[in-house]
């Protein structure tokens, strides 16, 4: 070994202490307490064995399923207006969409209020017009709007460079071969834009499920994973579940990332 | 591509509904929080009671949150950029492997993480109660991030083949990496400390956890405010935060739209 590799190994051992004392030692401690509860081993599966988790679970799947579909849809949407029209004040425009980028859940939470709330502004609208006050922020809906408001920034971000990529070339000799303008989207537009969706939906669903800060401020009342194991380890003090439904939920996080950014890197690969 | 007005209107108000929908509650926390009484609106009057009260109440908060962000960002250069410098001079599977076990508590929601500190360290109370476990948490958070900035700078800047340079002329292996290595990786060093900062002023899932009733971050004032405050106060404090984050934000931007202008220039 050369006085070189030396120096790395040893630049390397700070961060490699870190991570082993901070890190791994409490992650081993998380499966170890997780079996440790009356339950014994079992607890390792309450996720899928409790039906109030198994409720849980589902919730927050079918939440996180729909925000990330939803935040895609919007960006796509949004990313090819902003590609294909130049006008004044499109540079504000963007900067307007993706300022809110490092805006904190619990910020987030509370622009819903805002927008959502007892007192909010589309209560507001809706009770002026007869409609009734529409308050939604409490609630699913609320959430959903919540995690929406997280990851569109982001999500638009990838996105917008995404288009920018794209060969403007393959969707006009499409269209001059007759496709209409629904197929190009389906089968030149979304497919060229494939492996930002994969990677950048994958965050988003990903950040869904585990987010804590938005619910935490909307209500502690919402039925998602996040909330369920905060209220184990805090008001109920029950450990062992409180780890169990951690390591589910973080398997489910850690492996949607990992399976899609295998996915968009093998895909980024064959298209280069 | 002649563009049908149908399609162009439906873009059009979509993109206008997501700007407003992300710009309107913003702008409207910032005006209740100059604003008299948000009841009435801004004809009740413009004011900065309510700013000073959130600096009567909260002002440890904002300090203990820019003391964390600064003491945060110390660790992650000291202990990300040579990591960094030695995880991208020699890869394999050793370094793969690395990278991938550093790079987990990004994909781990931060709620689980707080908990996995506390179940190993909480029992030391003396540690439990200070900064310094909030710290811990908001390093092992970032630390990807100044990771990734860093060794996505020196890669492309070929860092091994300056370092033999370096090394043909007489330099030591810590002066290459002091001389050569660290200017190199400035635009990732910077990019990555904007990022660092941003990320740990704003940080709440573990830290909501991690904290105790005397060590309050700004974000665990502001969801105090959210719960138990008039909105003017919350949106104020919010204003405060807002004055805090933006200028990072748009210091991001600013750092990513440079350096993609350079990597253009860089490519043929």
């Amino acid at each position: 070994m050369n006085s070189a590799d030396r120096l790395a190994w040893i630049l390397l051992l700070p961060l490699g202490a870190f991570v082993l004392a901070f890190f791994l030692l409490p992650l081993v401690r998380v499966v170890a307490v997780a079996g440790e509860g009356p339950n014994g081993m079992a607890e390792y599966l309450v996720i899928l064995t409790n039906p109030r988790h198994v409720a849980t679970l589902l919730a927050t799947l079918t939440l996180s399923a729909g925000v990330t579909l939803a935040t895609l849809a919007i960006g796509v949407v949004v990313a090819l207006f902003l590609a294909r029209n130049r006008f004044p004040g499109r540079a504000l425009l963007v900067s307007m969409l993706t300022l809110p980028l490092a805006f904190p859940g619990v910020v987030v939470g509370f622009m819903i209020i805002l927008l959502a709330g007892r007192q909010g502004l589309i209560g507001g609208i809706t009770q002026s017009l007869g409609l009734g006050k529409l308050v939604f922020a409490y609630s699913m809906a609320g959430l959903f709007a919540g995690y929406v408001y997280f990851s569109l920034p982001r999500v638009l971000v990838t996105l917008m460079a995404a288009v920018e990529k794209l060969d403007p070339a393959l969707s006009e000799a499409a269209r001059s071969l007759g496709a209409g303008r629904f197929a190009v989207l389906r089968d030149v537009i979304l497919p060229g834009l494939a492996p930002a969706l994969t990677a950048t939906g994958a965050i988003a669903f990903a950040t869904a499920m585990g987010a804590f800060g938005t619910a935490f401020t909307l209500a502690t009342r919402i039925d998602v994973l996040a909330m369920t194991i905060y209220t184990e380890f805090t008001l109920a003090a029950n450990f062992s579940t409180a780890c169990a439904l951690s390591l589910a939920l973080g398997l489910i996080t850690w492996g949607v990332l990992a399976a899609t950014r295998n996915f968009a890197g093998s895909g980024v690969a064959a298209a280069g | 591509m002649g563009t049908n007005p149908l399609v162009f209107a439906f873009q059009l108000l979509v993109t206008l509904i997501a700007a407003a929908f992300l710009v309107v509650p913003a702008v409207t926390s910032i005006l209740a929080g100059v604003t008299v009484n948000y009841f009435q609106g801004v004809r009740s009057g413009l004011t900065l009671d309510w700013v000073a009260q959130v600096w009567g109440l909260y002002a440890p908060t904002i300090f203990r949150s820019i003391a964390l962000a600064l003491g945060t960002l110390a660790v992650t250069l000291l202990i990300g950029v040579p990591a960094a410098w030695a995880l991208v001079r020699k890869p394999g599977r050793l370094t793969r492997l690395v990278e991938e076990i550093v790079t987990l508590p990004v994909a781990i929601p931060g709620l689980a993480l707080a908990l996995a500190l506390i179940l190993a360290y909480g029992g030391i109370r003396a540690f439990r109660a200070s900064d310094a476990f909030i710290l811990v948490g908001h390093v092992l958070y970032t630390l990807p991030f100044m990771l990734r900035a860093v060794m996505a700078v020196l890669a492309a800047v070929d860092v091994r083949t300056l370092e033999e340079g370096a090394a043909s002329l007489g330099a030591s292996p810590w002066q290459r990496f002091i001389q050569v290595v660290v200017p190199a990786a400035r635009p990732g060093i910077l990019a990555g400390s904007l990022m660092v900062v941003t990320l740990s002023i704003g940080e709440f899932n573990l830290t909501w956890m991690l904290h105790t009733p005397l060590t309050p971050t700004l974000p665990v004032g502001l969801a105090d405010s959210y719960a138990s405050m008039r909105l003017e106060i919350a949106s104020a404090y919010t204003l405060v935060f807002f004055l805090m984050i933006v200028p990072l934000l748009l210091a991001i931007q600013f750092a990513g739209r440079d350096r993609r202008a350079t990597d253009r220039k860089a490519r043929p």
